[in-house]
């Protein structure tokens, strides 16, 4: 909400300047965002009218003014479109000074003198409108000093108001605000009803009186719409953000601005038989104010007559039944609206207005009769008018309560961990307009003014006291706690760890939107269908992600396409598969994937040139798991669409898949244009992270015997399905088996390859004979070659 | 007598001429060897008289043993001169890089997150995650955040349908909690959360860690107390800090917490960096925990912005855009 601080200072003036003023009112939780002069600084400038405005003899866009200060008159060449004869303008004098470097002189414009300058509200700060001369009221009082006369020693405040505080939302609010911070008694403006002078009385029917608890309606007959709005009202309008219109809406906005309470004014020549405040029917068309058309809900509370509604109650008026030019008589209304009937409504409808702001967060709803006097004495004071009584309609029952609340002294000592004395707490509670029903050593009961009907319990009190003690004032300790730490999962790999080791090997972390196209995401994971945000940002971030993949690979791209051709990179995060409408089964899986493509390791002076491959990516997948004393992964070939077939596989752990890993798909490289081949792999977090504690095992201490071995296999088997065999037919003493050596190609066999493995075995109690090993190398033998064909290559 | 000192000065001219091992083997042999020249001089020990014959055998023997000292020093010399000439070869060009990968790192937010979750697991808060596509319940009702509340205007939420959102915050996660743990409670939920909203200083996601203590008679000034060492200890710093009323549904007293920046310009300003407060009762009772026994505080703080301050990072949207430039600058 934005304010002028002089209209703030008309009812509240402490002795403090505005920076002091809008520190203390932020430090009070009444955020302040912006403070602006409400002109830019400048001196030496009057109230001029211009007494004659002929064309320059030597320029055609130019024009001679003879100009007024009220004493004397002066010759000023101004190139102004609007310049004319009569109109009264803001006029900076030889001497005046508008800026720092920025000082008016006597000067030649094309031959003609020229003593001064007339001045369009851009070139005072005033706006950004610099279409010619600002053209001051007609009651402009020649000669007067231009600050002076438009009040222009004032900042506008923007304060951003939290949605508890409703009741700030006017310049009275925060004036009790300030006055309860600076101890500083308001000076309201004093409310008299009007004086009624006809006895016309307009209908109205509250049908639902939940949604609308008190309707307060007038007629005023024969005002004059045309009369000018004066000055000081345009003025603080302004200042506010509001623009003017009408003497009638002006003064309904005032109101609204001054007391906090939003007005509507009808037509009364366009209303028919009754106003009705009813829920609209399901459909019934509305033209708005604004001139569009809506459909309404059955849950929108409107203002209608007999024959259709009028407005949406609250929110903004409709087209026909408002002020116009031609309006003569009124019908002023003042209401209260509860705000959970209008909470959320005007949003539904893509609307947000002043009156529904206050609405929905609440109005006092002791205010309704003050503010129908205050504006009709202002209509009457600017557009006349004759007064009828005011018409009320209120159904107690469903009006606020202000119940009575209890603050104890025990539960506020303990919330601030500080004793405030009981008369300084009964002091604040007093100046914040509670009534004090009963005051104890032991507690303070109390009654919330109808203006703070956000005060409900007694942390609302506590946070009052706090408030207004000051924060600062508070103490900062550091809480005693039993000492109970949880004690970490040892079995586990940290995510530090896992990172670290990511990031040793190279990579770089990257964090990709969760959100991503859907078409990218149909292309990487077909068999699922992502789950879309009904209100996305973009089409881009349309979907959320059923795999980290498509976002990693729009960054490996991101990065090809800026020269980066070494890249490795990985990422943490859920992905998500499922439906929203069975939540609870609704997978969000954290995952680790990552990417690698380029060279093996930095360019560098000693021909390492060689590019990353499928073993490569392997082995950062085997580091991950060997980082504990977990299951060791067994791999399968993979069947996943961006991967290559041959090269990819499924990371299987205790018999359940876990992940995959391989070559991007050339297919996909084509099409995402890749210019190199791009490794992938995509990994169940928790199975990396999941491990055992280790266990000792007792270190033999006979000598270990190695035996080498030249294999020949068939292509198709793979390795590890001898080394398995292997592992099983060793017997007691065998310890390992290596592979240093796969070759194929001249001299074998074109179906086979050569498979050199190292045998080693250690007895944990005797040293090994050569009949012990050769019988177990036997075995190990038989059993290859009646199991797999696979025989020593001779 | 003669005769011997110039065969010994022979020989030990010889040794210190020598310039090789093989040489040296030669020397050896020539004066020391069976038919060495010292060695013969001992054949001759008969011809000499009885009287001089000890101390004549005595300096032949002086002089064999001298030799053999000179020809092992001059060996020494020789080796080590024979390696240091070795060694002048193998020399290579220090200057040239290591061999093998250079490191990668971790992602600003992951660091400053860390770096967060650091002090709280400190001072002996556990670390908590949930779920990112959350229920309404979760991330408003049972935070006191009811349908059409002003409060959800606040923060512009990602649907999925009427019931189901993108968190707006790490909140819920604390719902869980408390749903599941009665007091003492001591958390932190760092993670991913979505806000409907996309400019130069806002990202559709952005990252949070929210904290949670619940337990007897927690205090105000133990929220103080807390997060001004954390803001100490997080930017190395005596940080200036002001505590300032604010409102969030699920806090009362609510507290947002601004901290003193001083641009490069020596200009001071305000800065918000946290949010947080008491927890307001009924969010206790809501979830089952009895807001007469206990209260707690709530703070809950965006991890890109204290990465912003810690690195001087001005644009947010580079964090997402995964740019290796941007990325390999946190080391």
């Amino acid at each position: 909400m934005k304010f002028s601080e002089n209209w703030l200072r008309e009812w509240v003036n402490p002795a403090i300047g505005t920076d002091e003023l809008v520190s203390q009112i932020t430090m009070a939780g009444l955020e302040v965002d912006e403070v602006c002069a409400v002109a830019e600084e400048f001196t030496g400038v009057v109230v001029g009218q211009i007494l004659s405005a002929e064309k320059h003899p030597n320029a055609d866009k130019l024009k001679v003014c003879q100009v007024t200060d009220g004493t004397e008159t002066f010759q000023v060449v101004c190139g102004a479109p609007n310049a004319r004869e009569g109109i009264k303008i803001p006029f900076a004098k030889v001497g005046a000074v508008l800026g720092p470097d920025f000082k008016i002189k006597k000067a030649k414009l094309r031959q003609v003198e020229s003593f001064g300058m007339l001045c369009a509200a851009s070139e005072l700060g005033l706006s950004d409108d610099s279409d010619g001369l600002l053209e001051l009221a007609e009651s402009a009082p020649v000669g007067s000093d231009f600050r002076e006369y438009l009040d222009l020693n004032d900042a506008i405040v923007d304060v951003d108001l939290t949605p508890n505080r409703s009741d700030c939302l006017s310049i009275h609010g925060l004036a009790r605000e300030v006055g309860v911070l600076n101890q500083v008694d308001l000076t309201p403006v004093e409310i008299v009803p009007a004086e009624v002078q006809i006895k016309d009385t307009f209908a109205v029917d509250v049908q639902a009186p939940q949604a609308c608890p008190r309707y307060l309606g007038r007629v005023i007959k024969g005002v004059n719409v045309k009369a000018e709005s004066p000055l000081w009202l345009t003025e603080k309008l302004r200042r506010s953000g509001v623009r003017s219109i009408d003497p009638i809406v002006d003064i309904t906005n005032y109101v609204m601005l001054e007391l906090g309470q939003p007005m509507h004014a009808f037509d009364l020549s366009q209303l028919s038989e009754s106003i009705i405040v009813r829920m609209a029917d399901e459909g019934e068309k509305l033209t708005l104010l604004d001139g569009q058309e809506i459909s309404l809900r059955a849950d929108t509370l409107v203002i209608a007559d007999k024959s259709k509604p009028l407005a949406m109650a609250g929110i903004m008026g409709g087209e026909g039944s408002g002020v116009s030019e031609e309006t003569k008589d009124i019908f002023l209304e003042s209401a209260f609206f509860a705000p959970i009937s209008l909470a959320g409504k005007a949003r539904s409808y893509g609307l947000h207005t002043d009156s529904s702001h206050r609405f929905e967060r609440g109005v006092d709803a002791q205010l309704q009769n003050k503010a129908i006097e205050r504006a009709t004495s202002l209509i009457v004071e600017i557009a006349g008018g004759q007064v009828a009584p005011v018409t009320e309609q209120v159904s107690q029952d469903d009006l606020p309560r202000a119940n009575e609340v209890t603050l104890r002294r025990a539960k506020l000592d303990q919330y601030l961990a500080v004793t405030i004395a009981k008369d300084q707490v009964t002091d604040i509670l007093t100046r914040l307009d509670l009534d004090m029903v009963e005051v104890t050593d032991e507690r303070w009961v109390t009654r919330a003014p109808s203006h703070r009907f956000d005060i409900a319990i007694e942390a609302d009190l506590i946070e009052e006291v706090a408030r207004i003690y000051g924060y600062e004032n508070i103490p900062a300790n550091m809480p005693t706690a039993a000492v109970n730490f949880t004690p970490a999962a040892e079995a586990q790999t940290s995510i530090q760890t896992m990172r670290a080791t990511l990031v040793a090997q190279g990579y770089q972390e990257a964090i990709t939107y969760s959100f991503i196209d859907k078409e990218s995401s149909l292309k990487f994971v077909p068999d699922v269908e992502p789950v879309p945000l009904e209100n996305p940002i973009s089409a881009e971030m349309g979907v959320m992600r059923p795999s980290l993949i498509p976002g990693l690979m729009k960054a490996y791209l991101h990065n090809q396409n800026r020269q980066q051709s070494r890249v490795r990179m990985f990422e943490t995060g859920r992905r998500f598969i499922g439906s929203v409408d069975a939540l609870e089964q609704l997978d969000q899986q954290e995952r680790l994937a990552g990417l690698i493509a380029g060279s093996r390791e930095p360019e560098a002076w000693y021909h390492n040139s060689d590019k990353v491959d499928f073993y490569d990516v392997k082995s950062h997948i085997e580091a991950l798991f060997a980082l504990n004393d977990g299951d060791m992964p067994s791999y399968e070939r993979a069947d996943v669409v961006y991967l290559h077939p041959g090269r990819s596989a499924k990371v299987i752990i205790a018999g359940e898949e876990v992940g995959v890993f391989g070559e991007l798909h050339p297919q996909f490289a084509k099409s995402l244009g890749c210019n190199q081949t791009v490794y992938l792999f995509d990994l169940n977090l928790d199975a990396v992270l999941t491990g055992k504690l280790p266990v000792y095992k007792v270190i033999s201490k006979f000598p270990e015997v190695r035996r080498d071995f030249a294999l020949l296999a068939d292509r198709e088997t793979p390795v590890a399905s001898l080394q398995k065999i292997i592992m099983e037919e060793g017997g007691e003493a065998f310890k390992e088996v290596s592979v240093f050596d796969v070759y194929q190609g001249q001299g074998i066999d074109d179906t086979k390859k050569s498979v050199a493995l190292g045998l080693t075995w250690q007895h944990p109690s005797h040293t090994l004979s050569d009949e012990e090993i050769n019988k177990s190398v036997e075995q190990i033998l038989v059993a290859l070659e009646s199991q797999l064909g696979v025989v020593v290559r001779g | 007598m003669e005769n011997l000192k110039q065969i010994l000065a022979d020989a030990l001219a010889a040794v210190s001429a020598s310039d090789s091992e093989s040489a040296l083997d030669e020397i050896r042999v020539r004066y020391l060897g069976k038919k060495g020249a010292l060695t013969a001089l001992l054949k001759q020990l008969a011809n000499v008289s009885a009287e001089d014959r000890p101390k004549f055998g005595q300096l032949v023997n002086e002089a064999k043993g001298q030799v053999q000292v000179e020809i092992a020093k001059r060996k020494e010399i020789l080796a080590t001169e024979a390696l240091n000439a070795k060694l002048a070869t193998e020399t290579i060009d220090i200057t040239l890089s290591g061999k093998g990968q250079e490191v990668g790192g971790l992602h600003p937010v992951t660091r400053t997150q860390e770096r967060i979750e650091n002090f709280f697991r400190g001072i002996g808060f556990d670390v908590a995650a949930g779920p990112e596509i959350e229920d309404d319940y979760h991330n408003f009702e049972a935070l006191n955040i009811p349908e059409h509340h002003p409060a959800r205007a606040m923060q512009d939420t990602f649907y999925f349908n009427a019931n189901t959102v993108l968190r707006t915050h790490t909140s819920p996660v604390q719902v869980r909690t408390m749903e599941q743990t009665q007091p003492p409670i001591r958390i932190v939920c760092p993670g991913r959360v979505y806000r409907c909203d996309s400019d130069q200083t806002h990202t559709p996601m952005f990252h949070q860690v929210e904290g949670l203590l619940i337990d007897e008679n927690i205090s105000f000034a133990d929220l103080k107390g807390v997060l001004q060492q954390f803001l100490n200890v997080f930017f190395e710093d005596d940080v200036k800090t002001r505590f300032r009323p604010s409102y969030f549904p699920f806090t009362e007293p609510s507290i947002e917490v601004d901290i003193w920046r001083i641009n490069s310009k020596g200009e001071g300003s305000w800065l918000e960096v946290l949010g947080c407060g008491m927890v307001h009762p009924k969010v206790l009772e809501m979830s089952g925990i009895d807001s007469e026994k206990y209260t707690g505080f709530a703070f809950g703080m965006g991890v890109e912005r204290f990465a912003m301050l810690r690195y001087r990072v001005d644009d947010l949207r580079m964090f997402f855009e995964n740019d290796l430039r941007f990325l390999k600058q946190f080391k």
